[in-house]
């Protein structure tokens, strides 16, 4: 089976290479058009095959060695690893806390992954999943919730919402650094939505509905309206079953200034089943997770199937939430990581809901236990192919008593042996500045690099640019290695001054090895002192452009998802073996706009009509009045004594 | 005469040659004063780069350009500098023919008024003399063709060129006298930019008065002339219109091009009174002031197609003025085409009152314009207070200089009825004033 797929994805990569445009088509199919299957069933590896998997990582890594010390033969490079050693035997014992039957009808699942990163940061994910077997897109009312948030239910039934993804994030993700985000999210919120097609008035819902989310997430989603929402055609596809793919019932919007503290965890929180009293939610304390580097947090909503042949169809509602700790300022510097020192509190208990309880730490770099140690260690060991990488974890499984030890607690410690070691550099990264001086033009340069070392692939770029920077695409250049590298595909929509923002969407195909760069001139706008920000001077800034990708991987991707697989490594859908789907945010921009005056709205108004009153004034004096011989005018005595004797009815002197 | 215009031409053509080979281009081109959103070079490139994308020119606020302008550089976009100098050379030979032939006129009726010994005897130095007629046209063409404003907006591929163009080709048409030309002229004119449409007026009155239509509101063959030219006017701008639908399938230009002119949403800043004006207007109180700011443009044509019915040329003169300080998104090439009738009013230098003041501030006005705009956008060492400053006395000077023609051309004909040198009741020399 693994080989047949293998096959086909070579086709794939031939027609990569033979046509640019149908490049675009098969993107757009193999990335998007994918079902996710959910399996409920919670199995566990045990002691015995943990022996069989550190052999075959062994194996593996030859095999991918010795792949690589090939590049002349690019197509055949690429060997199909087995993945089917990974699963543990069916005949497993079942130990899912919800013993609701084979087929629950509500299932909770929540991990966290650590992963020491190299600079001494440490990166910690947490994933909540529930799924919800229920049947919304026949539109059957529903009003009884177990696991799922009602507050999250009612929203997707009464918005006819497809698939929802919204996440709030302060501070930028360093890829050149930390590696690739297992989710990556822009600095700010972020909201994407597919409606289902029975939605008539697109614009009207998503309107409605961003106000009911800025309730519910106390966020100023309420700030999304015309002029920042985009409709991308290419560059996010729905990643839950159903392919529509009629850009007419998506919006997209960002907004690049949000600020995300605790008055988005706390609604964040209540959405899960055991909310912060119990399981790992229990380490989610904003005074620690705001005092770090990175914090993103997110929900996607999504339908997906309950099985193989997908017969039933269920809601899965992802929470997650990325935390980076700084060395430096939560570390003070020692390169040593607890559970209390990131969180200030240990674990004592799953959470009684979860089917599956586990935390991860990401141990691939450290196989001998050079780099540093993990205590208390633990006998479990889990791979996992993530981000075109496979990498193997420590598991902690929170649903068995053995784990907490004696003390009742767990605080898992992580200790640096050694501050060496450098990291997998991320096969593809990109990075944005604006260039120019001056607040008339300014031009925008996106920089995407391919690291791959001999193979090229293509990338969607998506750039959302607000309304007061005009574009000019005819200045649009796109160039890697010092030559002209043509799109061979263009989304442009121009925007419409206070009504819709400039949307660029493009089909790049990046060269092995290389930095490709897209410039693009524009002009500042100079708006209405109303329409500023009230620091107008700190500059407005622009949304994140999205590179969404199907990087060619290493290794064999995980093809087969109806196999039971770690959270962190199931979200995006994998059709094929070669490759795996990615997104990269660049840096959002802060371009400053030419200001006026704002003290002096009534100075403009009182000089300017004095300018139009001596226009009209003076051709007014002209053209009514005629030239006459000027008599000398009386004196003033004269003319007050006239006055009086015109009162007195005498004849003037 | 032809050699010294022969001359002129190939001078002026040599001048915007050499600068378009010049670094100097695209600076120039950048320039707000040369350059508004409705005529920047840059946005024409822009709406054919859109074109090429599928993408509708209009469906953006980018491209501002009429139909008709958009589709002749669909084919003239690699000549499009000669298209400029062509375009700033038809105009001023189109001037230089229609100040002679206007000339020649204002001649034989005032040959006729002398006959008629209608010119009191202390005017004889009023009387114009052929001699120092002569070289009027060539002024005006110099005036037109050697002007740093025309210089700059052709450099810079300003489109204002093109409007100018058609204007003076107008002007031509009607002050020789023919009817379907000049209305057709006008209508084009009327289509690149609204505001010529006041130029019906002139047009009216000089065509009527060259016919010997007496200006009477009881008379039929008045009414059926306006009838006829009437129809002319609409019946081409009809056409236009409708060719331009066709050209591009849609209506979309209309509210792009005509509701951009009308109800200014770009504040992009400029030599006008508008950008400013309402960046700072109070929300509910801008719709008021953009109808009276609009108004304010038209509003000039009845009184003063009245007041100067004996002299349309004047009048069109008068109105070309009055469009280029108040319309909404001025260039100094609107500002160069009714400063090259300037020499055809030499002869009314001698009641001028501060021509002096006038031109001294228009011109520290020119050279403020970049140093201002350079420390408000680069420096950031001013604020836009000190651009907007420059524009309000740029905009009073221009005011003044034209009222102050216009009250020159009005004492003059007052002169030529009363006498030059006028006296009291008592016979002490009198001062003139208006009453």
């Amino acid at each position: 089976m693994t080989r047949q797929c293998g096959s086909e994805s070579i086709e794939n990569m031939a027609a990569h290479r033979c046509s640019s445009s149908a490049a675009l088509v098969v993107l757009c199919y193999i990335s998007f058009s994918v079902f996710i299957v959910a399996n409920s069933q919670e199995t566990k590896p045990t002691v015995e095959n943990h022996a069989t998997v550190v052999e075959d990582t062994q194996t593996d890594t030859e095999t991918a060695e010795k792949s690589t010390e090939q590049p002349a033969v690019s197509v055949r490079e690429w060997e199909a690893t087995e993945t089917e050693e990974e699963t543990p035997d069916s005949s497993a014992p079942e130990t899912g806390v919800s013993s609701s039957g084979p087929h629950p009808k509500d299932d909770f699942q929540e991990e966290l992954v650590i992963r020491p990163l190299h600079s001494g940061d440490i990166y910690a994910s947490f994933q909540f999943r529930t799924l919800w077997e229920t049947d919304f897109l026949s539109g059957n009312k529903v009003s009884h919730y177990r696991l799922f948030p009602k507050s999250l239910g009612q929203v997707i039934s009464k918005f006819s919402v497809r698939e929802l993804h919204i996440s709030f994030t302060q501070g930028y993700w360093r890829t050149m650094q930390w590696g690739q985000p297992f989710l990556p999210s822009p600095p700010g919120a972020e909201l994407w939505v597919w409606f289902q097609d029975s939605v008539t008035d697109v614009d009207g819902t998503w309107k409605e509905l961003t106000n009911v989310l800025s309730g519910i997430f106390c966020a100023s989603l309420n700030f999304i309206d015309s002029t920042n929402t985009v409709q991308p055609s290419a560059s996010f596809k729905p990643l839950g079953i159903g392919n529509v793919t009629d850009h007419r019932f998506l919006r997209y919007a960002t907004l690049p200034r949000e600020i995300v503290c605790t008055e988005n965890l706390t609604p964040w929180k209540k959405l899960l089943p055991c909310g912060s009293k119990a399981g790992l939610a229990v380490l989610l304390k904003s005074e620690k997770l705001f005092h770090s580097s990175f914090h993103s947090q997110a929900v996607h909503i999504r339908p997906v199937c309950q099985d193989l042949q997908c017969k039933t169809t269920s809601w899965e509602l992802r929470q997650t939430l990325n935390v980076v700790f700084d060395l430096h300022t939560s570390g003070q510097g020692k390169r040593e990581w607890s559970l209390f020192k990131m969180f200030s509190r240990t674990l004592t208990e799953a959470c009684p809901l979860a089917s599956s309880s586990k935390i991860y730490i990401d141990i691939t770099d450290n196989p001998e236990g050079e780099q540093f140690e993990v205590t208390p260690a633990t006998p479990l060991l889990s791979q996992a192919v993530v981000l075109g990488d496979r990498r193997t974890f420590s598991v902690y499984d929170l649903t068995q008593q053995i784990t907490f030890g004696t003390v009742r607690s767990l605080n898992l410690l992580i200790r640096w042996k050694s501050s060496e070691g450098d990291m997998l550099r991320p096969l593809l990264h990109a990075e944005r500045y604006v260039a120019g001086y001056g607040l008339q033009t300014g031009e925008i340069h996106t920089l995407m690099y391919n690291n791959h070392p001999y193979r090229s692939f293509p990338v969607l770029l998506l750039e959302s640019v607000p309304w007061y920077l005009r574009l000019y695409i005819h200045t649009l250049t796109v160039t890697s290695k010092g030559k002209d590298n043509k799109p061979s595909y263009i989304h442009y929509q121009p925007s419409k001054d206070r009504e819709r923002p400039h949307l660029l969407e493009m089909l790049v195909q990046l060269p092995p090895n290389s930095a490709t760069e897209v410039t693009v001139q524009f002009e500042r706008a100079l708006l209405k002192w109303t329409e500023y920000t009230p620091d107008p001077n700190h500059g407005f800034y622009v949304g994140s452009s999205v590179i969404s990708s199907l990087v060619p991987s290493i290794v064999a991707m995980d093809t087969n998802s109806s196999q039971d697989r770690p959270l962190f490594s199931s979200f995006f859908p994998c059709k094929e073996e070669s490759s795996y789907f990615m997104r990269v945010y660049t840096e959002p921009l802060l371009v400053n706009l030419p200001t006026p005056d704002f003290s002096m709205p009534y100075n403009v108004i009182c000089l300017t009509c004095t300018v139009v009153a001596v226009g009209y004034g003076s051709l007014y004096n002209l053209l009514t009045r005629s030239f006459q011989i000027e008599e000398p005018s009386p004196g003033l005595a004269k003319r007050i004594a006239n006055i009086i004797r015109k009162l007195r009815g005498v004849p003037p002197l | 005469m032809a050699a010294p215009l022969t001359l002129l031409l190939i001078v002026a053509v040599t001048i915007r040659a050499a600068l378009y080979r010049s670094s100097l281009v695209d600076l120039i081109s950048e320039r707000v004063e040369v350059v508004s959103p409705l005529t920047a070079w840059k946005r024409v490139i822009e709406g054919l780069a859109l074109l090429d994308l599928g993408v509708s020119p209009y469906s953006g606020d980018v491209f501002h350009e009429t139909p008709l302008i958009i589709y002749l550089f669909h084919f003239l976009v690699d000549y499009a500098e000669i298209t400029f100098m062509l375009a700033d050379v038809i105009t001023a030979v189109a001037l230089y023919l229609a100040v002679k032939d206007y000339n020649k006129q204002v001649f034989r009726k005032q040959k006729f008024a002398l006959e008629a010994d209608r010119y009191p005897l202390d005017c004889l130095e009023l009387i114009r003399s052929p001699r120092e007629m002569y070289y009027i046209p060539l002024k005006v063409a110099m005036f037109y063709l050697l002007n740093p404003f025309t210089i700059l907006s052709c450099v810079a591929k300003s489109t204002c060129g093109l409007t100018n163009c058609v204007i003076g080709l107008f002007i031509l048409c009607t002050i020789k006298g023919n009817v379907l030309l000049s209305a057709i002229f006008l209508s084009l004119a009327t289509y690149q930019s609204i505001y010529p449409l006041t130029l019906c007026a002139p047009a009216l009155l000089y065509l009527m008065q060259r016919q010997y239509i007496p200006v009477n509101f009881r008379r039929v063959s008045f009414w059926w002339f306006i009838a006829q030219y009437a129809f002319m006017y609409l019946g081409s701008l009809f056409v236009i219109v409708c060719l331009s639908f066709f050209l591009l399938g849609s209506w979309d230009y209309l509210p792009s091009v005509y509701g951009f002119i009308l109800s200014v949403p770009d504040l992009t800043p400029n030599i006008g009174l508008f950008w400013y004006f309402f960046a700072e207007m109070f929300e509910h109180f801008r719709l008021f002031f953009l109808c009276v700011f609009q108004i304010n443009v038209f509003f000039y044509t009845i009184p003063l197609s009245i007041k100067l019915k004996e002299h349309p040329v004047f009048l069109i003169f008068m109105q070309l003025a009055v469009i280029s300080i108040f319309k909404s998104y001025p260039t100094v090439g609107d500002i160069a085409l009714y400063m090259a009738f300037l020499p055809v009013w030499s002869h009314l230098h001698r009641f001028l009152r501060n021509i002096f003041l006038v031109s001294c501030v228009l011109l520290a006005c020119s050279a403020l314009f970049p140093v201002l705009w350079h420390l408000w956008i680069y420096a950031g060492s001013a604020n836009s207070n000190f651009y907007y400053a420059i524009t309000l006395l740029f905009n009073v000077a221009q005011i003044l200089l034209v009222s102050d023609y216009f009250y020159a051309f009005l004492r003059r004909e007052h002169h030529l009825t009363y006498g030059l040198y006028l006296k009291r009741k008592d016979g002490s020399e009198a001062t003139l004033v208006l009453k």
